[in-house]
């Protein structure tokens, strides 16, 4: 019974952990594969963070939240959006910029709306869980209490699939993967590598918003400095481990997050310093990037400004 | 006109001054939005840094490890790795400083010394691991470096947590020795007696008596210069530039290019993790448990890219970065106004950075219209 309950509690946290950075990674994912290099994700994270804790604590309601979230971040990737594949900047440096950009502003807004404090009010409601949605009844049962999790995990999933679908099964998804593999070709059989760059960059934000939102609504129930500590970056080391493919870069988010719930797990052994236990999403990423990052090859085109008519 | 305009869009240096200018602009739209005063911010900004010598010195003072992690970041910048890692070595200086700064006794002169080597060397090899995890397995040096410095973050409050170290009752290691410590005046001089008879004797020594002024600020003008020297003097400069404009041209050249790239990475680990040991040994005196990593290397990156990884640059970008910061808690403390603004201003800094490579694009469309 105790066994069971551990068990079911960190498949719980490993869930409730990764569902951020599956949502981010995905929005990694299809960036990269049109060709546009995003390692602001970490900042449009935390802009996303700010938005939907903002808003979540003002109305109440953790689903607008949640959309103000996605906008704050597609605001920032489209931002992004415009500097790599319109002015043809330097994506990496806007990428900092951006990780500047998002956290700087998020704490000034926080600032400003409560009181100076750096930190945003307890939100007064977060993601449902989806028991609660379900209407069961988990007063009695400790395991029914272990077992919980948030809504957005499952959204997690069905966007992975999405767009896993979208990528591989539609015409759409072909002239995405052209964009980020051969810029010059997709162009000289029509495809507008302009349009798709943005759209996709600018949806990797949306992603990577709802990612920061979910952080916020779920996790935290509020935005704070450090709210956002490397999940953005996580998620882009989850992008290559999983191969640029959206179901790869899921099951990678899993491993984090699993990594995430061994900490908390492991958080009650006496003997373990809590601090190295940290360590060990981050060791790990190390470890299974050693392993795996050979097998791996990244869209041709990727971080390349696409000039009309160069081959 | 029209042909200087062309002309002053090709330098690199005008994008730094364009983005500035843009940054002032979209910072002051910021307050206003957030319904401050705009003008009278960029006042306090300004008094808060020029009004006295001693805040000068101050600036020059906060300067220091932004310049260091800025020369980190450029060095390596040069042979065309990015070191994000700076905060993570920089970091492991702030822990070898602390830590060899109070449990090793040693005379004074060597004392700082040998922090200094050691600190050198760990920074260096702390950066080199990710330089040999790029060689061997090929993963990119932005992610693994991110890593690294949060393993670097959690092995420093792991450090200050122990129980044998923490003072009790405080949430840091103890203090330094005296013989660790930099400052060309100690602390305690200036509030007694003969200190304040000593400012009263030389007024123009007092910004050095009252700020944590010290030998740092020397070593880190001879770090810009050694770093410059290295680069464009010596053979080793060449080939770290070389690999820096084109790998494979670099390899075709005979040039050891992952010999080289450790090579690059361990010193720019070494200066990073330099500037963490130099603001332990001058300022803090001992680590802190942090919510989060102070973010010195963060600021290095920018201050890198505002000085297009010139190492003389780095000196006057850091400064613009450390003045900004600085007079940035000045707003703060008068008009209550988020010191975060510096950090909004900043990035928009670095994102009109990002559109450099435009300028010149944009200078040819002008030019071909004539």
């Amino acid at each position: 019974m105790e066994l069971l309950n551990t068990v079911l509690l960190t498949v719980s946290i490993t869930l409730m952990y990764s569902s951020p950075l599956i949502f981010t990674s995905l929005g990694g994912v299809i960036t990269q594969r049109a060709g546009v290099d995003n390692i602001g994700l970490e900042g449009m994270m935390a802009f996303g963070a700010c938005g939907a804790a903002v808003v979540g604590y003002f109305t109440a309601n953790p689903w607008t939240g949640l959309l103000v979230g996605a906008l704050f971040g597609g605001f920032l990737a489209f931002l992004h959006a415009f500097i790599s594949v319109t002015a043809k900047g330097n994506q990496i440096i806007s990428g900092i910029a951006i990780n500047f950009i998002g956290l700087g502003v998020g704490i000034f807004i926080t600032r400003r709306l409560f009181n100076g404090a750096a930190q945003s009010s307890t939100v007064p409601n977060g993601i449902p869980k989806v028991m609660d949605l379900l209407g069961l009844d988990k007063t009695e049962s400790r395991l029914l209490q272990s077992a919980e999790f948030d809504v957005t995990v499952i959204f997690g999933f069905l966007f992975a699939f999405l767009i896993w679908f979208i990528l591989y099964k539609t015409k759409t998804g072909l002239r995405v993967r052209a964009c980020g593999e051969h810029p010059g070709a997709a162009d000289t059989l029509g495809v507008n590598v302009t349009l798709i760059r943005y759209i996709c960059t600018t949806l990797s934000g949306v992603m990577a918003g709802l990612g920061g939102g979910i952080t916020a609504l779920s996790i935290a129930y509020r935005f704070t400095p450090t709210v956002i500590s490397g999940q953005g970056f996580i998620a882009l080391a989850a992008v290559i481990f999983g191969n640029w493919k959206p179901i790869g870069a899921t099951l990678a988010c899993l491993l984090f997050g699993f990594a995430q719930a061994l900490t908390v797990i492991l958080g009650g052994v006496p003997w373990m310093p809590s601090e190295i236990l940290k360590m060990l999403p981050y060791v790990l990423t190390l470890l299974v990037l050693m392993v795996f990052v050979e097998r791996s090859t990244p869209p041709r085109a990727l971080g390349q400004p696409y000039f009309k008519g160069q081959s | 006109m029209r042909k200087l305009i062309v002309k002053a869009l090709k330098k690199p240096f005008t994008a730094v001054v364009f983005a500035l200018i843009v940054g002032f602009i979209l910072g002051a739209v910021a307050l206003a939005v957030g319904g401050y005063d705009p003008v009278r911010a960029y006042n306090y900004l300004f008094t808060g840094v020029f009004s006295s010598t001693n805040r000068m010195m101050q600036v020059l003072v906060d300067a220091v490890p932004i310049i260091f992690t800025g020369l980190a970041v450029a060095f390596a910048g040069k042979t065309g790795l990015f070191n994000i890692g700076a905060d993570g070595q920089f970091i492991l200086g702030q822990i070898t400083g602390a830590v060899i700064g109070y449990y090793v006794p040693m005379p004074p002169v060597l004392h700082p010394v040998f922090i200094l080597l050691c600190a050198f060397t760990i920074g260096g090899v702390y950066a080199g691991l990710a330089s040999w995890l790029k060689n061997r397995f090929g993963i990119h040096e932005v992610i693994s470096t991110i890593m690294l410095n949060w393993i670097a973050y959690y092995f420093m409050i792991f450090i200050v947590n122990m129980k044998s170290v923490k003072v009790p009752g405080s949430q840091h290691s103890p203090e330094i020795l005296s013989s660790a410590k930099i400052n060309f005046f100690s602390r305690e001089f200036r509030s007694t007696e003969e200190g304040m008879s000593f400012v009263d004797k030389y007024p123009l020594l007092k910004p050095f008596v009252q700020t944590d002024a010290g030998y740092a600020i020397i070593l880190m003008i001879g770090v810009s210069v050694l770093l410059w020297v290295i680069l464009k003097y010596t053979r080793l400069g060449y080939e770290l530039r070389a690999v820096g404009y084109n790998r494979f041209a670099a390899e075709f050249a005979a040039m050891p290019v992952k010999r080289n790239a450790i090579l690059s990475m361990f010193i720019s680990g070494g200066v990073s993790a330099t500037g963490g040991a130099l603001l332990v040994m001058s300022t803090s005196y001992y680590i802190t448990m942090l919510g989060a990593s102070e973010g010195y290397g963060w600021d290095g990156i920018a201050v890198a890219l505002i000085a297009g990884n010139h190492p003389i640059g780095c000196i006057f970008a850091g400064l613009l970065y450390a003045g900004l910061k600085f007079g940035g808690l000045e707003i703060q403390s008068r008009m209550r106004a988020p010191t975060e603004i510096i950090k909004i201003m900043i990035g928009v800094l670095v994102l009109f950075i990002a559109l450099a490579p435009a300028l010149p694009r944009l200078a040819e469309r002008l030019d071909r219209k004539e």
